[in-house]
């Protein structure tokens, strides 16, 4: 997807939309995941409070982002746990891959993590004739069809029963065809519970890490994480280096954040902190716990005072639940891994604009994602910031790749051209006399072309309201 | 190398934050939660019951009595728990041969793996539970390990009724978390259960499929 | 409730003034009622919103200060669209930070009210309703909803109709998808929104759907009409004019 070249949004957006199917499977889902979210908080001025907790959290934890990582590092080190930094995805797949070949390892096992989705790292590790096994039965049901997560928190929601009962009956070995999810859910137990006897590796995402402790945090519902992470002898836990906290105390309210906007739940069924490989006398417990820490771009975020917000995400995934644009369009259509809101922000800034540039157009704006948010990114702003970068001349105060790629003379002369339009009366009562007299006759094409595919054309008035004031007498100022 | 990259990362990241125009508003103070005794004990066990645990109120003297109950109830072969502790000694000493074989978890899991993946049951004390999330604590020790409440299909939870604090911020507080974490330390709420089919929600996925807690309460 | 005014300054609009006028006319109708003088500034012309969203920041900002021009002295600014009424309200402040003119940009900001906003919550216009039984829906831009929050006095207008029964939208704080540029630049998911807006509209039985946003109503209506579906679309201020005027 991704790596293979430029993604080409528009033709996505074409297939996503005639896929009725997708439309119906989405539409239910996030509907629901909506109104979940809604009843854990219904009432709007204690979630206003606590998610200002959580954004004054995020932005302390990232204004001093490289101390705290300096002393996580450290916590870590002490609590026995190997820290590894890697600049970019390819430095932490080396690092994924030196420690599973240190050990002789062909079976891994893994929780659920985004970033191993941004590193690519299952198609990697299969590069290298190692095993990479997606157990959070999301996952695991896109790996079986060779696709990658759609969402960033329910990463099958574009495949409804039906089609998952067909996969895992021609999938997996002597397996009857049934629709019954608990009977799906039993399948996949089944199968799973021999890869987690089995299995050489455990590999983890990090929903927090506290710097204070050296403690790593992990937050689910199946008991998959739990597993990767405390049954093989080696567990490696992958971060994005804006994920680490500085105080233990600043976990309770993130928690109950992060549970309740990603799926309305007070909480998950587990929520695991890990602190240390197993001690002397432990009986079980992996024998080494790793820490990547990765950076892919994200340092360079930081460093713009605005764009940096995008940083304080804990991805939750509520603001693609209520993206009018992700819900019509599912996860696929990005082409990226992190669609809807965050990755619109996140992606352009991460793979350059002239790559990713189209996802930032991909909104119009409404602010449903900025209102759900549990820690406050103002979407909308960087969004037009993105947009501004993407016709930026030279002297644009961000620095995002790609900057500038969109700059078209015709484009840049038309906006100049309304300028003029709307800074001289003169030029603007003579634009819209004008509109008003030929505006039913003008040419399908341009705006126009795109506007009348499925509306009637705009019909303009034969008196504009400052016509109209002026003829009733009113006062000019 | 990886030196160098570490400097590099750490470098970029000093140099974004060094010049000290980040606007880090000072956040309003939580709201303190606090509930009578019996309110936390009302509100863990509804909410626990809500994540479709099993809650039962016994006593110190009774909860053996009540478990031994239960697991006749149940057609299980096994019940593993953690050897040398006080729950321990309390089932070595009422034990039944009607009941599930008492399996201690004395080996590693490298050589129990076979036995533990095959249970029925697991048996652990708690460290305490939060009333306001519905959330049992679990520290996993020498003792008592950290598989023991997630392999079994069923895991049963003691929990001293005088352990429940009103909320997480409360607990790691004043039991100064921070200042020593143990190699693990959970939050649990109910059996394990995924939704990611549908959004239909269904129990016992990848960890227990049950979950029983005995509250123990004077 | 904040002093009623002598006077208040109107911002028009560039889509009411090419597409709707009578719109901008009926909310300068409604506050001549209340016995409040309107002035009208011939120089005024687009709030800069299309550049602003668009990726031209230097063109809103010209277009921007062209208003700041405009509307220079006290009087409140009251808007017949929530979405311009947020661009001067909470947009230009951020647009115009750390200049020489943030100042008085933030003082022009502070006049800016919604029309819904200010016939309720300055005015507290009370209406009666002299029209035929009409069942009709509600629209709210996300600007409205959002920036200004003054979906609860378009409706809080609209309930003071006795005539009048208001079925609301399903998903009424969900975007119609328009977004200015966005039904240009993304047409083919504007157009999946808009459709699904208009199912929900069909849905409640109204005949009319009403909005503060003349953008809303241009992407609705010009649906509607394409579809061949004999809703009609309507500005609040012309509808509750009719109604009272009868």
């Amino acid at each position: 997807m991704a790596e293979t070249g430029a993604v080409d949004f528009q033709s996505n957006v074409v297939r996503a939309l005639a896929d009725r199917q997708l439309r119906g499977n989405l539409k239910k889902a996030m509907g629901s995941l909506s109104l979940k979210r809604k009843a854990v908080f219904s009432d709007p001025e204690e979630f206003e409070h606590l998610r200002r907790v959580g954004n004054a959290i995020r932005r302390r934890s990232l204004s001093k982002l490289p101390v705290l990582l300096e002393q996580l590092e450290k916590n870590c080190t002490a609590n026995g746990i190997q820290v590894h930094w890697a600049e970019t995805t390819a430095d932490a797949n080396q690092i994924f891959l030196d420690i599973i070949k240190g050990h002789d390892a062909s079976r891994v096992i893994k929780g659920k993590s985004m970033v191993s989705e941004e590193m690519h790292l299952n198609h990697f590790l299969e590069d290298h004739s190692i095993e990479a096994l997606e157990t959070d039965l999301g996952e695991y049901i896109i790996q079986l069809d060779h696709e990658t997560p759609s969402h960033i928190i329910v990463p099958a929601i574009h495949k409804n029963k039906d089609q998952i009962a067909h996969l895992f009956h021609e999938k997996i070995p002597n397996t009857p065809y049934t629709e019954v999810v608990e009977e799906l859910n039993a399948i996949a137990r089944k199968t799973l519970r021999q890869k987690f006897f089995a299995g050489e590796i455990g590999v983890s995402g990090v929903n927090f890490a506290v710097a204070e402790t050296g403690t790593l945090c992990l937050v689910e519902n199946e008991g998959n994480g739990r597993m990767c992470t405390t049954v093989p002898p080696v567990h490696i836990a992958v971060m994005g280096l804006e994920k680490v906290v500085e105080h233990l105390s600043d976990v309770p309210p993130l928690l109950r954040l992060l549970t309740g906007s990603a799926t309305g739940q007070v909480i998950t069924t587990y929520f695991n902190m890990i602190t240390s490989p197993r001690k002397a006398g432990e009986k079980d417990g992996p024998k080494e716990v790793h820490l990547v820490i990765l950076d892919n771009g994200r340092s360079k975020i930081l460093a713009d005072p605005q764009l940096r917000e995008t940083l304080q995400c804990i991805r939750c995934g509520a603001c693609l639940n209520h993206c009018p644009v992700y819900t019509r369009l599912g996860g696929h259509a990005y082409g990226y891994v992190y669609p809807g809101p965050i990755g619109s922000i996140l992606t352009p800034q991460m793979e350059g604009l002239h790559k990713a540039g189209a996802m930032a157009s991909a909104s119009s704006l409404c602010g449903a994602c900025e209102e759900v948010c549990p820690v406050k990114i103002p979407f909308t702003s960087l969004l037009r910031i993105l947009r501004d970068e993407s016709y930026a001349e030279g002297d644009s105060p961000h620095d995002v790749d790609g900057h500038g790629y969109k700059r078209h003379f015709t484009e840049s002369l038309a906006w100049k051209g309304w300028a003029v339009m709307n800074t001289n009366p003169t030029l603007n009562h003579l634009s819209t006399k004008m509109l008003g007299m030929v505006g039913a006759f003008l040419p399908k094409a341009g705006p126009l072309k795109h506007w009348t595919q499925v509306r009637t054309t705009p019909k303009f008035a034969k008196q504009s309201l400052h016509a109209l004031a002026k003829a009733r007498g009113l006062d000019d100022e | 190398m990886s030196n160098a990259i570490r400097e590099r990362v750490l470098n970029k990241l000093r140099e974004a934050v060094g010049r000290g125009d980040f606007d880090v508003p000072t956040p309003p103070p939580l709201p303190v939660q606090e509930w009578s005794r019996e309110e936390k004990i009302n509100r863990l066990q509804s909410m626990l019951e809500t994540m479709h645990a099993e809650v039962r109120r016994t006593t110190h003297a009774d909860w053996i009595t009540t478990l031994k109950e239960i697991l006749r109830e149940r057609a299980l072969q096994t019940l593993v728990y953690g050897p040398d502790t006080a729950l321990a000694g309390v089932l070595q000493g009422a034990w039944e041969n009607d009941l599930p074989a008492l399996i201690p978890y004395q080996q590693d899991i490298e050589s129990f793996k076979e036995t533990l993946f095959n249970a029925d049951a697991g048996i652990t004390t708690t460290r305490g539970a939060l009333a306001e999330i519905g959330a049992l604590v679990l520290w996993p020790t020498i003792q008592e390990p950290r598989l023991l409440s997630l392999v079994p299909a069923l895991h049963i939870a003691l929990l001293e009724a005088d352990g429940i604090y009103n909320t997480f911020a409360e607990m790691m507080g004043s039991e100064r978390w921070q200042d020593g974490m143990p190699t693990n330390a959970l939050l649990i709420s109910g059996p394990s259960k995924t939704a990611d089919i549908e959004l239909t929600l269904t129990f016992g996925v990848h960890g227990p499929k049950e979950l029983l807690v005995l509250i123990l309460d004077n | 409730m904040p002093n009623r005014p002598d006077k208040v300054y109107f911002f028009g609009t560039c889509l009411i003034d090419m597409c709707y006028p009578q719109a901008g006319l009926a909310g300068i109708e409604l506050l001549e009622r209340e016995g409040i003088k309107v002035i009208f500034p011939q120089a005024q012309s687009c709030c800069g919103q299309p550049a602003h969203n668009s990726g031209f920041p230097a063109e809103a900002k010209a277009v921007a200060r062209q208003q700041l021009k405009s509307f220079k002295q006290d009087y409140p600014i009251v808007v017949p669209s929530g979405s311009c009424a947020g661009m001067l309200k909470h947009h230009y402040p951020a647009m115009f930070a750390g200049e020489p003119e943030a100042d008085e940009v933030r003082r022009f900001s502070s006049r800016v009210l919604e029309l819904s906003e200010f016939l309720v919550r300055v005015l507290d216009v009370k209406l009666r309703d002299r029209g035929q039984p009409i069942k009709v829906t509600w629209h709210s831009s996300c600007h409205a909803t959002r920036e200004m929050g003054v979906i609860g006095d378009s409706k809080a207008l609209l309930k003071q109709l006795d005539n009048v029964e208001l079925v609301e939208l399903q998903s009424e704080r969900e975007c119609c998808g328009f977004g200015g540029t966005f039904s240009i630049k993304q047409p083919a998911i504007s157009a999946a929104m808009v459709s699904d807006k208009i199912t929900d509209i069909q849905q409640t039985g109204a005949t009319r759907v009403l909005s503060g946003d003349c953008g809303c109503l241009l992407n609705i209506g010009g649906a509607l009409e394409y579809q061949k579906i004999p809703i009609t679309t309507q500005h609040i201020a012309e509808f509750i004019l009719e109604r009272i005027n009868g």
